[in-house]
């Protein structure tokens, strides 16, 4: 077991450090190199040429001249130390624009998917129960329904009513101008108000799915015979549900909250886009407008980052919600 | 699990044996079409949701022939007064945009290039998936270890900022290399969970005497492993699909991917950015491409939700009225 868990630690690593890479070689990629564009920007901004290819060097952390593999260390060690380069539209150190947006991306992410759980799985478990009632029909319609729509639409529908039209929410930002930052009702308040119409396009596109999965794995769970022994050993009605259906009926559902967590950090750069909300995935979206590949870069290196996190947490704490599962590598053939 | 009419095949002393002179080939057709085309078909259409989905589907198909065959005018802007309200006049039935374009002619034309962009993405992923659960999963060992090890960490990247970077980068207009693009990653999660069932499969009687017998790893992922996973395949296939609409309709409306002709995203987009969000007078220009989506998202969701029905052997069996003896026994998760 032990073993397993410094193999898995070690992959974090070696999965920040392959995205790194790659994140390096795209900016290479990119339409006309990485410097072409820069260097002309800059020239225009009435930069003297003498000093064009420090400038670079400084908003990159790369020297243009120097041999690919130098310029690859280069990178790679500044990235190590949190040094992301400089933004070039916003004149500010990639990692400061990235350190403010974090925290309100992980917030919306984090709250989001915590709902769509809790009411997925109550939802899809009285379904299972009552299975083919009328609630049953009914909530599955909804869920179907629900799952055909996409959050950006909700987002989009939600900002037209509930923000333009009724003027319940404000529209952007994610406090209001005069708040300050800090742990006063106001600015938890403030901070509330602007997240609500975010959080709720994203949950009520996701429930549905969630629900129809959990209704889906409690009817195969209720159909096993170790129910139908707990059910003649008379265990309650309470036990049977929570320790025997619910525990096995969830267990398929936390290995999908990875893809789902992935799902909805890589949203984002939609979500927040439409509601001008400053997050990882709104900077990402305007870097890009920008044409700020340092700042673009920088975003989607920590995006992945997050990313990998969670689901580092999700597979160590797997193990101690299902105790049976085995490590153990198959025969080859 | 394999089903009953598939362990008939798998024991293949009738169908495969090629010696015997009884089965001749367009048997063997009639009964290759009986159990893989006719009974599933008959299942698929008993299921409402699939009757639904398959409908709306063949909605948009028509849209899509009416589109490339050109039966309705092309959308170009000023071919109409601006800003008509939607079932106002029968030639904009839809309503016009901002620029005048008539919105239905926006509508139906760019359906012809969102399926080709869906089927190719949902293939590719599907394929993908296929080879890298089939091979992990039954070679095991070494090649288990780096193929899953590949597709943790291309698990770990996260899709659509993956998609906005290579699409930046390599700026693709074909549909097919947009859906691509846009499921590029996606195989890794589903190559991961047919791994998983591909394991329980090896260990079946028959894939181990064809290994006994000395019968080569790509035939028996070909004859014996596959065709168990087909139906999860499919299923999945519809899937990956839907998220192709999804996430290329959503980058298309943030102005991310290249476009030569205006598409449902895209039109969100102009709609979005032109101040439709600001007036009741514009809400149409907005509404109708998200109905589009909804309504292909839709059917795309309830034919896999209906498929994965048609593949439950015993529903099968039931309605394609081979088997007595299971009629009877369907009511085993009911009386809770």
């Amino acid at each position: 077991m032990g073993h397993y868990y410094l193999r898995r630690t070690a992959r974090v690593f070696v999965t920040i450090w392959l995205v790194a890479s790659l994140s390096f070689g795209l900016i290479r990629l990119l339409p006309g190199g990485p410097f072409t564009l820069l260097r002309a920007n800059l020239l225009r901004q009435g930069v003297p040429a003498s000093e064009v290819d420090a400038r670079i060097a400084n908003l990159q952390n790369i020297r243009p001249n120097a041999p690919l593999w130098e310029q690859y260390f280069d990178y790679m060690f500044a990235a190590a130390q949190g040094n992301l380069g400089t933004s070039i539209s916003l004149d500010e150190p990639v990692s400061q624009v990235i350190a403010e947006a974090v925290p309100w991306t992980v917030f919306i992410v984090l709250v989001s998917t915590i709902l769509i759980f809790v009411f997925g799985i109550l939802l899809g478990a009285i379904q299972a129960y009552w299975e083919g009632s009328r609630f049953d029909q009914l909530v599955s319609g909804v869920s179907i329904t629900l799952m055909s729509v996409p959050f950006y639409v909700v987002a989009v529908l939600a900002l037209f009513v509930f923000a333009y039209q009724f003027g319940w929410f404000p529209p952007a930002g994610t406090i209001g101008p005069t708040v300050e930052p800090g742990l006063t009702p106001e600015f938890v308040l403030s901070a509330l108000k602007h997240a609500v119409l975010p959080i709720f396009s994203y949950t009520i596109t996701g429930i549905g799915g969630q629900a129809l999965a959990m209704r889906g794995n409690s009817i195969q769970v209720l159909g096993n015979d170790y129910v139908e022994v707990a059910r003649l050993r008379g265990l309650s009605d309470r036990r049977i549900a929570t320790r025997y259906v619910a525990r096995n009926a969830i267990l398929p559902l936390y290995t999908g909250f990875l893809l789902l967590l992935g799902f909805r950090l890589g949203g984002t750069v939609i979500l927040e886009q439409i509601f001008s909300y400053p997050g990882l995935g709104y900077y990402m979206w305007s870097a890009l407008e920008s044409n700020d590949y340092p700042l673009m870069m920088g975003t989607f290196l920590v995006i992945t980052i997050a990313l990998v996190i969670g689901v580092y947490i999700a597979d160590l704490t797997y193990g101690i919600i299902d105790p049976r599962i085995s490590r153990g590598e198959t025969d080859a053939y | 699990m394999p089903t009953e009419t598939e362990d008939k095949e798998s024991v293949s002393w009738q169908s495969d044996s090629g010696v015997s002179a009884d089965v001749t080939r367009g048997e063997r057709l009639s009964e290759f079409f009986e159990e893989r085309v006719r009974k599933p078909a008959i299942v698929a259409w008993a299921d409402r949701r699939t009757r639904i989905g398959l409908v709306i589907l063949a909605f948009y198909i028509g849209m899509a022939v009416v589109a490339v065959f050109d039966l309705y005018r092309a959308p170009s802007t000023n071919q109409a007064p601006q800003l008509i309200g939607p079932f106002e006049s029968w030639a904009y039935p839809l309503g016009t945009t901002m620029s005048g374009v008539d919105l239905l002619s926006l509508i139906i034309h760019s359906t012809p290039d969102i399926l080709l962009m869906i089927i190719a993405g949902g293939v590719w992923a599907t394929a993908i998936a296929v080879l890298v659960g089939t091979l992990a999963g039954y070679k095991g060992g070494m090649v288990d270890r780096v193929l899953m090890s590949i597709s943790d960490v291309v698990m770990a990247i996260p899709g659509l900022p993956l998609v906005i970077i290579l699409a930046v980068t390599f700026n693709p207009k074909n549909p097919i290399v947009l859906g691509i693009l846009i499921n590029i990653s996606y195989w890794a999660g589903l190559g991961r969970s047919l791994r998983s069932q591909v394991l329980t499969i090896r260990e079946d009687s028959y894939v181990e005497a064809s290994r006994t017998m000395g019968v080569g790893t790509p035939r028996i992922i070909l004859k014996d492993i596959i065709p168990n996973l087909m139906p999860y395949v499919t299923v999945n296939f519809v899937f990956a699909a839907r998220y192709v609409v999804f996430a290329s309709i959503g980058l298309f409306f943030l102005g991310v991917l290249p476009y030569s002709v205006q598409n449902w995203g895209v039109t969100l987009n102009y709609a979005y950015s032109g101040g439709a969000l600001l007036t009741w007078e514009a809400a149409h220009w907005l509404l109708f491409p998200m109905i589009a989506i909804m309504g292909l998202s839709l059917a795309l969701i309830l034919l896999g939700q209906g498929m994965d029905r048609v593949f439950n052997p015993r529903v099968r069996t039931r309605l394609a009225e081979s088997s007595e003896s299971t009629r009877a026994t369907d009511d085993t998760t009911e009386g809770y």
